[in-house]
């Protein structure tokens, strides 16, 4: 294989990342679960992924294709059909909603309302779950699992950046 | 004046956030998230042809996921491989330590069985469950806070059927939640909605063993206020449910505080094969 192939396929990977790394975690529930006192706890990967590119760069991430990873994710963690969907299409329409609001992004900014998006997001499914489909779930665990999630992004939207920089550099070169 | 255009603005951002396509979106996020609402509806129907096609698609995700996660399960495998090398003369030493009389321990086994089948003989007691055991390929394992679940690569087309017990050698791990054409879900015993009848032998007292999200043990609920139950004790299943069959070692008992836990015999990280009952 010659080194313009590597390239090629580097470049896509680069450009398909989001989108990869999207289904990678829809589809082997990769969620680094860990303990503490005494209680399981894990992050939730894909609410960084879907509100990062969402609001930077939408036309990486179909709304479709989000549409279909919830499905996969609903399959693999034996939720309600369609609950994961919801979930994903609605922090899609926060950070859509965000980014049509605001003139001078910040990571600040774009950090409280991933907050303020995933304390929603989490609220709307623990209801569902419970009211609708009687799911034993505990709405300490869930509010923890998505402040850890909060707390990493912007660890997360560095990497992002650096990402989305490579692959600019990349169109701007082509 | 100023009120209302800040207003117009902030509707206009909601408007265009939900129903504006995006340059290369072939669908609103509207639309979608109506089709996401029927899709949850259809939730409701546990069978016809679209239970059909949920378990289709259950199986594909499934297999797909198998594909996916190979290289991770590779990885992880090895390593624990790698773990169980390095502790292969720590436990050495443990063993010796227990000075098992393996021989006399089989055949005082052999004495009981045959004992045990001949009085139940005198009182025609029926054996109700079925001994049949199919072996199954773990596909993957799912273990996050909200759920203790193992797939296997068996489903409906093999003859397994919902609520059944499997095993892990002959140790009991968990029960059927989930079946479709040529997969099915296992709810681990560790998992927090897991609850099975048990029985704890010498004492013969019956509890329910209730799943605490944790790999290791788990609790032991509606025990006897007057009980003979000690450490080292060993739970089994009770049957009582009538579907899950009886006497399947689980785990021994321990105390924290005095509250009593059973230790799980089986590593439910190390699960690779699965026999399942038919």
């Amino acid at each position: 294989m010659g080194q313009g192939n590597i390239k090629k396929i580097y470049h896509s990977f680069i450009h398909a990342f989001p989108l990869l790394f999207l289904f990678f975690l829809a589809f082997t529930g990769f969620d680094l679960s860990f303990f503490l006192f005494k209680n399981n706890y894990s992050f939730n990967f894909i609410y960084l992924v879907i509100f990062y590119w969402v609001l930077k760069k939408p036309d990486r991430l179909g709304y479709g294709l989000i549409f279909l990873a919830g499905i996969i994710n609903d399959v693999i963690q034996n939720f309600p059909i369609g609950i994961s969907p919801i979930n994903y299409l609605l922090l899609c329409s926060i950070a859509a909603f965000i980014r049509n609001r605001t003139l001078v992004p910040s990571l600040l900014y774009d950090w409280i309302f991933f907050l303020i998006a995933i304390v929603i997001i989490s609220s709307v499914n623990f209801l569902i779950l419970t009211m609708v489909f009687e799911y034993p779930i505990k709405y300490g665990t869930l509010m923890f699992g998505s402040f850890i999630t909060f707390i990493i992004y912007p660890a997360f939207s560095k990497l992002f950046d650096q990402i989305n920089l490579i692959d600019l550099r990349q169109e701007n070169a082509e | 004046m100023a009120t209302d255009t800040g207003r117009d603005d902030f509707i206009i951002a909601i408007r265009s956030a939900f129903l504006k396509k995006g340059t290369r979106q072939k669908f609103s996020l509207f639309t979608l998230l109506i089709i996401s609402i029927l899709v949850l509806s259809l939730e409701y129907f546990k069978s016809g042809p679209i239970n059909n096609f949920r378990s289709i698609t259950k199986d594909i995700i499934f297999k797909g996921s198998f594909f996916i996660s190979g290289p991770f399960v590779f990885i992880k495998k090895n390593f624990q491989n790698f773990q169980n090398h390095l502790n292969m003369y720590e436990e050495y030493n443990e063993l010796k330590k227990k000075n098992y009389n393996l021989s006399t321990l089989i055949n005082e086994n052999k004495y009981y069985k045959s004992e045990n089948k001949i009085l139940k003989n005198l009182i025609n007691e029926e054996n109700i469950y079925s001994n049949e055991f199919l072996t199954s390929k773990v596909l993957f394992d799912k273990k996050s806070p909200y759920l203790k679940s193992v797939i296997i690569n068996k489903g409906f087309n093999h003859g397994i059927k919902l609520g059944v017990a499997a095993k892990e050698r002959s140790y009991f791990i968990g029960k059927i939640i989930n079946v479709n054409f040529l997969t099915s879900r296992i709810l681990l015993a560790s998992d927090l909605n897991s609850k099975i009848p048990v029985i704890i032998e010498p004492s013969g007292a019956n509890a329910i063993m209730s799943g605490l999200g944790k790999n290791d043990y788990a609790d032991l609920e509606y025990l006897p206020k007057i009980n003979k139950i000690k450490e080292g004790d060993i739970v089994y299943t009770s049957g009582v449910d009538g579907i899950i069959p009886q006497a399947i070692p689980i785990g021994k008992v321990f105390k924290i505080e005095e509250i009593f836990f059973v230790e799980f015999f089986v590593d439910f990280n190390q699960l690779k094969y699965v026999k399942v009952n038919k």
